[in-house]
């Protein structure tokens, strides 16, 4: 494994499976009474957030502190838009505390990737999400989910038909996962109007379909990505109603799947908008599951980045 | 001792021959030598002398951002590159919009004495695109403004690009367009393909700076007027530029150094050295444009020499400021992309930076062969091996280029402005 | 010196230990009321499996047998990259006021032993927990001894000790390399 998790691309197919398998052992421990791992005692795992978001920050924490590290929580207001610290400033900062790790989440497109290339900390960064550009470890959760329901837990996800639907244009998930599901031998295909396909995207290892109801019955997971109702005023749709009509997940949709198909949805979803409340809470949905995925999947990524020795410590 | 003999230097890297340069002019150019007495003379063996540079496209920052530039060290770094003559963008602050700021500048540029600079005037007033700049007042002023663009900003609005174009004919200006539709391009940050799609990086997609271009070259058929293009970056640009010359519309073009050299693949590092506007683009852009400059379709080398402080490239791509310096890589990076490549040769090379620029900026003074009688603008570069481009041999006040650090061919030995040396032995001469 | 594999153990050798090993626990435990084993793996899982197989062979009755991987637990995490992690697996009757025999096998420093009880520590509270090895070969670095050990193997520290088992090797058997004595 690479020293930073950055993108999706930067695992190899032997790591994205050794990522989950090792997810698979942490989930059986700390399902069981193991509440705590002393595995990274003495590790400093910083959460740098640029952005919101409790849940991705929390799950993180969460991972972090069952395998015993210490977590600093850095909620930085502003960045170099609005004049607030520079991101230099605040990673050298971060490098004076010691981190061991910065788990980054910001709203510019390659903010881990400046982090980990400018040398100003020696520790791992795990990007928890860059502006439109990736989130490689809500990508391995969700892999990690589909796995468990379609291939029992184990090896790869050859032949897994993966259907991503919605604002592909302005999804960091959806990059992720386009890349991580082909390194995982899954066939991906893209469902969403032409506005919210992104130019270029020919060269991604995917299908593009714009007609839902065509790909729902050759579906095995279903993804239904979160569409923001402003883009509407972008001209990217006419209306909510619309884009519902020809690319919400409605109960009728979800009674097309076949029997084995699972629902997704990497949250926080818009019920009513691109999924209904019958789709989300219904019996195919394993959307709360993702969740509590997130922890296991997030333990593995610290232990198998942080948990061994260090690039300076093998080489000293 | 004021004159220069030019011992055995390959003239636009032909013959030998002896060069005279005295009282400000060539007095003799000779196959066979010559031994003049008070001279300076300059062993040449090895070197090329090409007419001295001008550049069409230069921000100096100055009035307004004295911290990333100034005429003084600007035009120093423009000796230093082996031009005579730059052209000042009117983007500063104020906006170089009134004859007196024109006006400044020039003055500004005669006191540094590094080489000639000509300040380009807004087309607009403050660069709002919404109402004419006193165009006449700056071209009758001491300035004596040709070109007028907006640079940094397109002139989007049809009916004022129209009558820009027309009112300069009054006083034989000429519109240097910024081509890029602003509603296609809103919070645009490089070009729009494969790699943007995959870097999560809002597109700027060819088409808005091919159909600001295609609208430009039939405003200026229909009225009858000089339009040049600024920083040609995509082939379809080209192909319109090809199309309307072969219509016989008055239309020049330039194309940056970095665009015939650098592709969008570069942005993968996130290294805000790489943006730029327009963008750095596809391999095929770079072939075609590569191929215009060759054929003439593109008229000029231009540097869009972008100084910014450190500050506005050391942080997030998306908070970062567009452009890189490069008056002292420019021919370097010609010389990689175009001479090396065997799509040029050195007689082209100054046919594109100087020759044909100075002809478009109306500078009589300049872009004159190295023959006898002419002005003494010369460059003297040695083309042979790498040299170091890095942060002690920079005169800019900014370092915003990805070149600094590396070895780049060719290297400017001396440049001679009006038969006075502003730079000997590769550093300015004092 | 010549650092070529020696043979100290042989698949019957094997096979006679791990029958010696069967009747020790039995003896000792006075039966197999809440006995439970616990491999270490790779091969100390394997090891546990045949031993339980001996003792059902002896009593007629089949006991729990588990895994129990200690990686997370041990103190050399930083002397190489991370490693992956092994099954851990506890019978479904818990290891609570049980007696857990830990199965490995090779004893050596006794670092991993200590890794495992952190590791049990965490999963339940046994009445009694003993240690089954298929070597000891020395060299202690902790206050550790075996209660079952088929062979004692007095190596130097420059010697290998390697353990085949037919069900990840193709064959059993256990082997020494390296230079016996401080000598070179
Ligand atoms: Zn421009």
């Amino acid at each position: 494994m690479k020293r930073h998790l950055l993108s999706a691309s930067d695992l190899t197919l032997e790591d994205a499976v050794l990522i989950l398998d090792t997810a698979e052992e942490l989930a059986k421990l700390v399902d069981g009474p193991v509440k705590k791992l002393p595995t990274l005692r003495g590790r400093t795992v910083v959460n740098l957030f640029y952005e919101d978001s409790t849940r991705t920050r929390i799950s993180f924490e969460a991972a972090a502190k069952r395998l015993s590290a210490d977590v600093i929580n850095f909620t930085a207001k502003g960045s170099s838009v609005s004049k607030g610290e520079s991101l230099k400033d605040t990673a050298l900062t971060l490098q004076a505390m010691g981190a061991d790790a910065v788990i980054v989440r910001h709203s510019a497109s390659g903010a881990a990737h400046q982090l980990a290339a400018s040398g100003w900390i020696a520790g791992s960064v795990i990007n928890a999400g860059d502006g439109t550009h990736e989130h490689p470890s809500q990508a391995l959760l969700d892999a990690y989910t589909m796995r468990r329901h379609l291939r029992d837990g184990k090896g790869d996800l050859a032949g897994v038909r993966v259907t991503i639907v919605g604002d592909v244009l302005h999804s960091r998930v959806a990059r992720s996962n386009v890349l991580l599901l082909a390194t995982l031998g899954a066939d991906v295909t893209l469902v969403a109007p032409p506005t919210l396909i992104p130019y270029g995207v020919e060269q991604w290892p995917c299908q593009i379909s714009y007609d839902l109801d065509k790909v729902l019955p050759r579906t095995d997971a279903l993804m239904m990505l979160r569409v923001q109702g402003e883009r509407m005023n972008n001209a990217f749709f006419p209306s909510t109603r619309e884009y519902s009509r020809g690319y919400g997940l409605d109960d009728k949709r979800v009674a097309a799947l076949s029997s084995k198909a699972i629902v997704m949805h990497p949250g926080p979803m818009n019920r009513g908008l691109e999924i209904s409340a019958g789709a989300a809470d219904g019996l195919r949905s394993v959307i709360v599951e993702q969740v509590a995925n997130g922890v296991s999947v997030r333990m593995a990524i610290l232990y198998l980045l942080l948990g061994g020795a260090s690039i300076e410590e093998v080489s000293s | 001792m004021s004159g220069y003999l030019l011992r055995g230097v390959s003239l636009l890297g032909e013959a030998q021959v002896d060069v005279l340069i005295d009282g400000g002019i060539i007095s003799e150019v000779s196959k066979k030598p010559l031994a003049p007495t008070g001279v300076h003379t300059i062993d040449c063996d090895g070197l090329v002398a090409l007419p001295g540079l001008v550049d069409l496209h230069t921000h100096l920052r100055e009035p307004g951002r004295e911290d990333s530039e100034t005429v003084e060290s600007g035009s120093a770094a423009a000796a230093l590159g082996g031009f005579v003559a730059v052209h000042a963008m009117a983007n500063t602050n104020p906006v170089a919009d009134t004859a007196g700021v024109v006006e400044q500048v020039y003055r500004l540029g005669r006191e540094a004495g590094w080489c000639d600079v000509r300040p380009v005037g807004a087309v607009t007033v403050g660069l709002h695109g919404t109402q004419l700049a006193e165009l006449a007042a700056m071209a009758h002023s001491a300035a004596r403004v040709r070109i007028f663009s907006d640079d940094g900003k397109c002139v989007a609005d049809p009916i004022l690009m129209r009558r820009a174009l027309e009112y300069v004919k009054a006083f034989d200006g000429v519109i240097a367009q910024h081509a890029q539709e602003p509603r296609l391009t809103e919070d645009a940050q490089m070009n729009e393909g494969f790699v943007s799609s995959q870097l999560g990086l809002r597109g700027w997609p060819a088409v808005a700076e091919e159909s600001i271009i295609s609208r430009d070259v039939l405003l200026a058929e229909h009225v009858g007027s000089r339009l040049h293009v600024c920083h040609l970056s995509t082939a379809g640009s080209v192909e319109i530029v090809r199309w309307a010359k072969s219509r016989g519309v008055m239309v020049t073009a330039e194309v940056t150094p970095h665009h015939l050299l650098l592709t969008d693949e570069l942005a993968r590092s996130y290294d805000p050295r790489y943006k730029v506007n327009p963008p750095l683009r596809r391999d095929e852009d770079v072939m075609a444009l590569r191929q215009g400059l060759a054929d003439g379709t593109i008229d000029a080398v231009a540097t869009d020499h972008a100084p910014h402080p450190v500050e506005d490239k050391e942080c997030e791509w998306s908070s970062a400021a567009f452009g890189m310096i490069g008056l002292q890589s420019a021919l370097s990076v010609v010389q990689t992309a175009m001479i090396e490549t065997g799509l040029m040769t050195w007689s082209e090379v100054s046919d594109r930076m100087s020759t044909r620029p100075a002809r478009i900026g109306s500078l009589r003074d300049h872009g004159r062969p190295i023959a006898v009688g002419e002005p003494a603008h010369v460059v003297l570069l040695d083309p042979r091996g790498k040299s170091p481009f890095t942060l002690e041999n920079n005169a800019s006040l900014s370092t915003n280029s990805p070149f600094i650090g590396m070895e780049l061919y060719g290297r400017v030995e001396a440049t001679f402005l009006r038969g006075r040396a502003t730079v000997l032995d590769g550093k300015l001469a004092g | 010196m010549d650092a070529a594999l020696r043979e100290v153990l042989d698949s019957g050798d094997i096979n006679r230990a791990l029958s010696r090993i069967a009747h020790e626990i039995l003896e000792k435990n006075k039966g197999v009321t809440d006995l439970v084993l616990l491999g270490i793996p790779t091969r100390g899982a394997h090891l546990a499996e045949r031993l339980a197989k001996a003792i059902e062979s002896i009593e007629g009755v089949s006991i729990p047998v588990g895994t129990i991987d200690v990686t997370l637990h041990r103190d050399d995490l930083r002397s190489r990259p991370a490693r992956a992690l092994l099954p851990t697996v506890i019978p479904v009757s818990g290891i609570d006021g049980k007696r857990v025999v830990l199965v490995d096998d090779v004893l050596f420093s006794g670092r991993t032993i200590r890794a495992a009880l952190d590791a049990m520590g965490e999963l339940g509270r046994p009445a009694q927990v003993q240690l089954a090895v298929l070597v000891d070969r020395g060299h202690r670095d902790l206050p550790i001894r075996a209660d079952y050990v088929g062979k004692n193997l007095p190596t130097s520290l420059k010697e290998h000790v390697r353990v085949s088992i037919t069900e990840i090797d193709g064959n059993d058997s256990v082997s020494i390399s390296g230079t016996p004595g401080g000598s070179e």
